[in-house]
């Protein structure tokens, strides 16, 4: 099943199951379906909970607050999560600091979903990975979509967060399949720990290297994977979690502290990221342990240009991934 | 004036002696932080306070003692949480401009609450027909997009929610002649919504001016816009008011003190009594306790 079925499943489940939720956005309304078409079907069965909505993102999640403040639960799809920006404060100053502000908790039960991502040369306000934006805001959660993360399951975790969550979704993504239980391809299996999707070389013992990326890069980093063993014989481990903020790496440290290399791949621009965050904080949980430097890989400190061969050079490849251990590897 | 009940004069003051007693506090160096009183502006929640049911949302803003003694009479609570001291209502977390209580909500950023308030109004009116959503901002709250936005989406899908605009000429520093092109009216007349104009402190006017638009808001669910032409006697915040000294500051209190001079003089020494009570009594609290933390 395509990334983008298990999604619209999640929402049709989602919505059939629970008489309180709603689907608030742009162009959502069948036949149209939403601009990814991940919305089809929801309006046609769910007239009343599924909202088609002016071009208002400020206003679109501030009403979605409202519904989720007086007691049903919204889900709000932002059409290219590059226009988060425009729904900032209600996010950032109302939507995340209610939960907490006025003493007591007050449920939120809000999620975001954001296309988010470029190798589709839709250009530089269309493509971005915006996590870095929304990271270390309080109240406020950030996950990703993966093709190993159920999105039914991903949703109803959310949803019982009783806090806003921000759902990040790589849009090529939407056009990949999803693994089958166990099975990644002929050289890899997986398995879920945690929330952590682990994927590891099939009979492998302990990895020469182990990459952590959040699920809009999985495919790259497995082709990565695919390439470091074939042509250069060096066994990886991929761990990717659901939940990008907060992260709590606790149940990974034993295996990461000894994992020759540490890499951790992000596709946002460089500077101030989900990444470096995770990175510091593997250097000071790890100190003492670590063989070497965790090994950090981000998109260009630039816009993401149109142009397709441009486009490539700034976002994060495979062969990105696969000279970064190479490089920490040597270092 | 008219004469008013007792009981409107009463609250009307406390709102005024609440207020001034926070001024005095700040210049005597026991508050901490600032504030924004609605000293001028008592009588617009007094006014309201009938219109409003329990099960109606309230949406205030940063100049919002008057809203929330008017629906709750808590000066005790407002002023814990404003002082930071056992009993506050929102344990001394949200302070003066981020209040929160059953149905009544601040916030401290303009505009912000006016979709939220639309989301609220939302469900209104699917789950709770007849209950409404009452927004409470000011003329300089007309420069954020996102009252535009929210304006829309309550007259396209045809939501119960009262807009309350108290326009008293002055957003901060700026004077509206400064801030504003065209009218209130014009905007809410743009988005087809209906629109009143109250230029009276006459509470007895008010509400039977605004009673049958209130209750159309609530029988048809649709959106209305009623604009008070107010006057904001005190500062901006605290020590904050450069308009000249000179300026005329219509303050309806002293018309109504001019005329009723026995009922004024009774109530004041009560609101004044009283203010000074809570004043001293919640000082003397313990520090509040942020339990959720």
């Amino acid at each position: 099943m395509r990334v983008a079925e298990n999604l619209n499943r999640a929402l049709h489940g989602l919505l059939e199951d629970d008489q309180e939720v709603y689907v608030l956005g742009e162009d959502l309304l069948d036949p149209y379906g939403g601009a990814f078409k991940i919305t089809k079907g929801l309006s046609t069965r769910f007239p009343d909970r599924v909202l088609t909505t002016p071009l208002s993102e400020g206003a679109i999640v501030g009403a979605a607050s409202g519904l989720a403040l007086a007691g049903d639960k919204a889900i709000v799809e932002i059409m290219f999560g590059d226009f988060a920006a425009l729904a900032f404060d209600q996010i950032v100053n109302f939507a995340s600091k209610s939960v907490s502000m006025y003493g007591t908790r007050v449920p939120m039960p809000l999620v975001i979903r954001c296309p988010s991502g470029g190798n589709r040369g839709y250009g530089p306000t269309h493509s971005q990975n915006l996590q870095k934006h929304f990271i270390g805001v309080p109240g406020l959660s950030l996950f990703e979509m993966s093709p190993f993360h159920d999105n039914r399951a991903v949703l109803d975790r959310m949803l019982a967060l009783g806090e806003p969550c921000l759902l990040f979704e790589d849009k090529v993504l939407y056009t990949r399949q999803m693994y089958r239980p166990g099975e990644v391809d002929d050289l890899f299996t997986w398995q879920l720990v945690d929330d952590v999707a682990v994927v590891r070389l099939d009979g492998a013992e302990g990895p020469d290297y182990t990459l952590v990326v959040p699920g809009g890069l999985a495919h790259r980093a497995i082709a990565a994977m695919r390439t470091l063993l074939l042509d250069h014989d060096l066994a990886g481990e991929l761990l990717v979690p659901s939940r990008l903020y907060p992260f709590d790496p606790a149940a990974l440290l034993p295996a990461l502290g000894q994992a020759p290399l540490v890499c951790v791949a992000e596709d946002g621009s460089a500077g101030g990221t989900w990444g470096s965050h995770v990175a510091a904080d593997l250097h000071t949980r790890l100190w003492g342990t670590l063989q070497r430097p965790v090994k950090l890989v981000s998109a260009a400190d630039s816009v993401i240009p149109t142009a397709a061969h441009l486009e490539r050079d700034v976002l994060v490849q495979d062969s990105t991934i696969c000279r970064a251990v190479l490089e920490g590897l040597d270092g | 004036m008219d004469r008013l009940p007792d009981e409107d004069l009463a609250l009307l003051l406390l709102i005024r002696f609440f207020e001034r007693k926070l001024l005095a506090l700040f210049e005597r160096g026991e508050l901490n932080g600032t504030t924004h009183t609605c000293l001028g502006q008592e009588y617009v929640p007094v006014s309201l306070r009938p219109l409003l049911r329990d099960d109606d949302w309230v949406f205030s803003n940063h100049r919002g003692h008057g809203h929330y003694l008017a629906r709750f009479e808590d000066p005790e609570g407002l002023l814990a949480e404003i002082m930071g001291r056992k009993g506050a209502v929102c344990d001394g977390v949200g302070g003066s401009q981020h209040l929160r209580r059953e149905r009544y909500l601040s916030t401290g950023v303009q505009g912000q609450s006016l979709p939220v308030a639309a989301g609220v109004a939302l469900r209104l009116k699917r789950r709770e027909p007849g209950a409404l959503a009452c927004v409470y901002v000011g003329d300089g709250t007309w420069g954020e997009g996102a009252v535009y936005e929210a304006l829309n989406l309550a007259q396209l899908w045809r939501l119960p929610l009262l807009v309350v605009v108290e326009h008293n000429g002055i957003a901060q520093s700026t004077p509206t002649e400064l801030q504003m092109a065209g009218t209130i009216e014009g905007r809410a007349r743009a988005f087809g919504i209906r629109h009143h104009r109250l230029d009276t402190s006459e509470i007895s006017r008010i509400r039977a001016e605004l009673a049958p638009l209130v209750e159309r808001t609530r029988a048809e669910s649709s959106p209305l816009v009623a604009e008070f032409a107010t006057h904001r006697l005190g500062p901006h915040s605290k020590g904050d008011d450069t308009r000249p000294p000179d300026l005329p500051r219509p303050d309806w209190y002293a018309s109504y003190q001019a005329e009723h001079p026995e009922q004024s003089a009774r109530l004041e020494a009560e609101a004044r009594a009283r203010v000074d009570r809570i004043a001293d009594e919640v000082a003397a609290r313990p520090p509040a306790v942020w339990t959720a933390a």
